[in-house]
């Protein structure tokens, strides 16, 4: 679950992670009165959305009077922002955080994550940081410093202060970084965070470190852990469709073409993406049928399908294990079809668990349907379809 | 033979009284394994699918010679499963569970490390040597004893190709999933060099996909290893929907999301046999053993 900035900020300014003072508004009509409480006579305007680039793209500007900062919220608030992230939609910006402006000397990253090559927590640092990591990472000019932690080490005897050096901090900064990457670390395995990214970290003109961005992520399979986290959860971020097949154990990601996939399991749905593409086809989704699913969270995934207009032709293509048996899902799809009263042509391709079993119950919900017994051949008759459709 | 398991391996189920645990506990049985009783916490001494059931790993190893574990537990007691069955030191660990928090696998891990165990997962569909043994959750439909070993990320993928291989005479020797989570136990290098070391294994076929880096360094280890057996490669997801970016522009763009292409083009200068796509796997490998 990825976190906005103002919620990142809220969450580690206790474990002792400096951050500028300031507040989140919905309302432009809030803005003068937060930006008269910030400490500093500069401020900064950043929109609240969850992609990067926006500093590149207008979501953030730096003023020096409260009337100002009035003016660039009630321009910001409800408009949409389009980074180099956010595809040419871009993202409606629905609240902006107003902090206090930070004169940087120097701008470092320093980012935690779990590295899968050791299996360890690793921090990684770049003397460079600010907006041009990414041009930086992109032309390998980048120079990395690593340290992994074991989570059996002594947060006391962690080596923070031995990195900081690596980062060319010196004198009172080693400390001060030291001691944030401490918290940063007690953050991260308190709140089972999967990322914390703070770019940039100010060394302001008087020495002190102060963390301007931060990206963070909690990791979903641990959510059961923080219900509190689970409230922001920012719903409005997340496309509404693939949110709805997330709670039907059903990961559903909608895309631009005129064929209906239904894949159990990641792998073959990307592997049946590839063979459509390659063959000319356009996807009209991404599905994979989670393993825990049950015929009815299955038929409610199948339905989202069917809301999608441009679906023409529907490639079904199954292979039944011991946990999602392939009755399981011709049952989902069955009830879905029924309910909906919808009339699509079906390719279908089972193999495995109870194929056989499967196509008998087809007939029995009275769907026609393709019957298909490989994936090349499954892929040549949507294909089919799909020409005749056209014609 | 095969790897890791065989028709010898005792195999313990923990989680066994639960109804996941019960329904693939009896389809091993019903496939010929030999599951020798089950690991329940204060269900000991009761039994279950007419096996006797333990309070702890280590007294059911005691008592049964169990080499092998399947873990059919809920991901809240999944590390706690793990750590029980590694330091009890059973040889042969599969733990199905899928969604496992990652900082519990960070001290599943820890432990693992230097143990005398091979955990295989979490979130693998786990074992197959067919006729032989069957530890997880997979269907057992179209897999034929053959001479083919097959290690995957994947399950329906792994049961695609296992069909093709049956289908085209190879048949398979062991199949398994290391698992679709970032961090887990046995990786495809590991496998490659016990495949490698079996006798009864011809050629080895790698599922793998975009994200991560562990097909990379498969071909690292194919360039500088002197590997003498056929390898296949489907590496799927070339045409995956635009990865979603949330603002996590330093950190991703620093490590790269790995796309198939680069993993593909790793793989071939590594001297593996590209399976172009997902229906031709089979195909490549029988073509791969007549070169």
């Amino acid at each position: 679950m990825y976190l906005h900035e103002y919620q990142a900020k809220d969450i580690l300014r206790p474990f002792g992670i400096p951050t500028p003072d300031g507040d989140v508004v919905s309302y432009a009509k809030d803005a003068y009165a937060v930006a008269e409480n910030c400490t500093a006579s500069a401020y900064v305007v950043k929109a609240q959305v969850h992609a990067g680039g926006r500093g590149k793209a207008g979501g953030v500007r730096k003023t020096d009077s409260p009337a100002k900062v009035q003016e660039i919220a009630e321009e910001l608030l409800g408009q949409k922002l389009v980074t180099e992230q956010t595809g040419p939609d871009g993202r409606t910006i629905r609240r902006v955080y107003i902090e206090s402006a930070i004169d940087a000397a120097r701008e470092i990253f320093v980012s935690m994550l779990v590295d899968a090559q050791s299996g360890q927590i690793a921090l990684i640092g770049s003397q460079e940081g600010g907006e041009d990591i990414e041009a930086l990472a992109a032309q390998k000019s980048i120079r990395l410093e690593r340290l992994l932690i074991s989570l059996d080490d002594d947060p006391d005897a962690i080596e923070f202060k031995e990195f900081a050096q690596r980062l060319s901090l010196e004198g009172p900064q080693t400390e001060r970084a030291a001691a944030l990457f401490r918290s940063m670390y007690r953050a991260f395995v308190e709140l089972d965070a999967s990322l914390i990214e703070i770019n940039p970290l100010a060394v302001t003109t008087d020495g002190e470190l102060v963390a301007l961005d931060v990206k963070m992520a909690i990791d979903d399979n641990a959510l059961y852990r923080h219900p509190e986290l689970e409230d922001l959860r920012d719903e409005d971020a997340v496309d509404k469709i693939e949110l709805a097949a997330q709670r039907h154990d059903v990961n559903y990601i909608q895309m631009d073409g005129n064929i209906g996939v239904v894949v159990n399991g990641a792998g073959l749905a990307l592997a049946t993406l590839d063979l459509l593409r390659d063959a000319g086809g356009e996807p009209a989704n991404f599905m994979d049928i989670r393993t825990t699913a049950s015929s009815m969270q299955i038929a409610r995934g199948f339905d989202l399908l069917l809301s999608n207009s441009n679906v023409e032709v529907v490639l079904v293509n199954i292979h039944g294990g011991g946990m999602t048996r392939c009755d399981t899902i011709i049952e989902g799809i069955g009830i879905s079809l029924k309910r909906n009263n919808k009339v699509l042509p079906l390719v279908i391709r089972l193999a495995g668990n109870n194929a056989d079993y499967a196509r008998t119950l087809l007939c029995n919900y009275g769907i026609s349907f393709i019957d298909s017994e490989n994936l090349a051949d499954a892929v040549e008759r949507v294909l089919a379809l799909v020409r005749m459709e056209a014609a | 033979m095969s790897i890791l398991v065989n028709s010898d391996t005792a195999v313990l189920c923990q989680g066994m009284t639960g109804r996941l645990g019960t329904h693939h506990a009896w389809s091993a049985i019903a496939y010929g394994t030999r599951i020798v009783g089950g690991v329940r916490p204060g269900k000991g001494g009761s039994t279950h699918l007419d096996l006797p059931v333990f309070d702890t790993v280590a007294e059911a190893v005691t008592a049964t010679g169990a080499d092998a574990s399947l873990i059919l537990v809920p991901a809240v007691n999944a590390a706690d499963a793990m750590i029980e069955a590694i330091e009890a030191e059973v040889p042969v660990i599969v733990c199905v569970t899928e969604r496992v928090p990652v900082l519990d696998m960070v001290r599943v891990k820890q432990v693992l490390k230097g143990s005398a165990s091979k955990l295989v997962g979490p979130n693998t569909q786990g074992i197959l040597a067919p006729g032989q043994c069957k530890i997880g959750v997979m269907s057992t439909v179209h897999e034929k004893r053959g001479r083919i070993g097959i290690v995957s990320r994947s399950a329906t993928l792994t049961s695609e190709v296992i069909a093709q291989t049956s289908v085209l005479g190879l048949g398979q020797s062991t199949s398994l999933g290391i698992g679709g989570d970032s961090l887990h136990g046995i990786g495809f290098v590991e496998c490659l060099e016990l495949f490698q070391a079996d006798a009864d294994t011809d050629g080895i076929i790698l599922i793998g996909e975009i994200g991560g880096s562990e097909e990379e360094t498969v071909a690292d280890f194919l360039k500088s290893e002197k590997f003498d057996k056929p390898v296949v490669a489907l590496i799927v997801g070339r045409h995956a929907p635009p990865e979603r970016r949330m603002g996590h522009a330093g950190t991703l763009t620093v490590f790269g999301q790995a796309g198939a292409e680069s993993k593909i083009e790793a793989l071939r200068a590594a001297g593996a046999h590209i399976a172009p796509d997902a229906h031709l796997v089979g195909e490549t490998m029988r073509q791969a053993l007549v070169n």
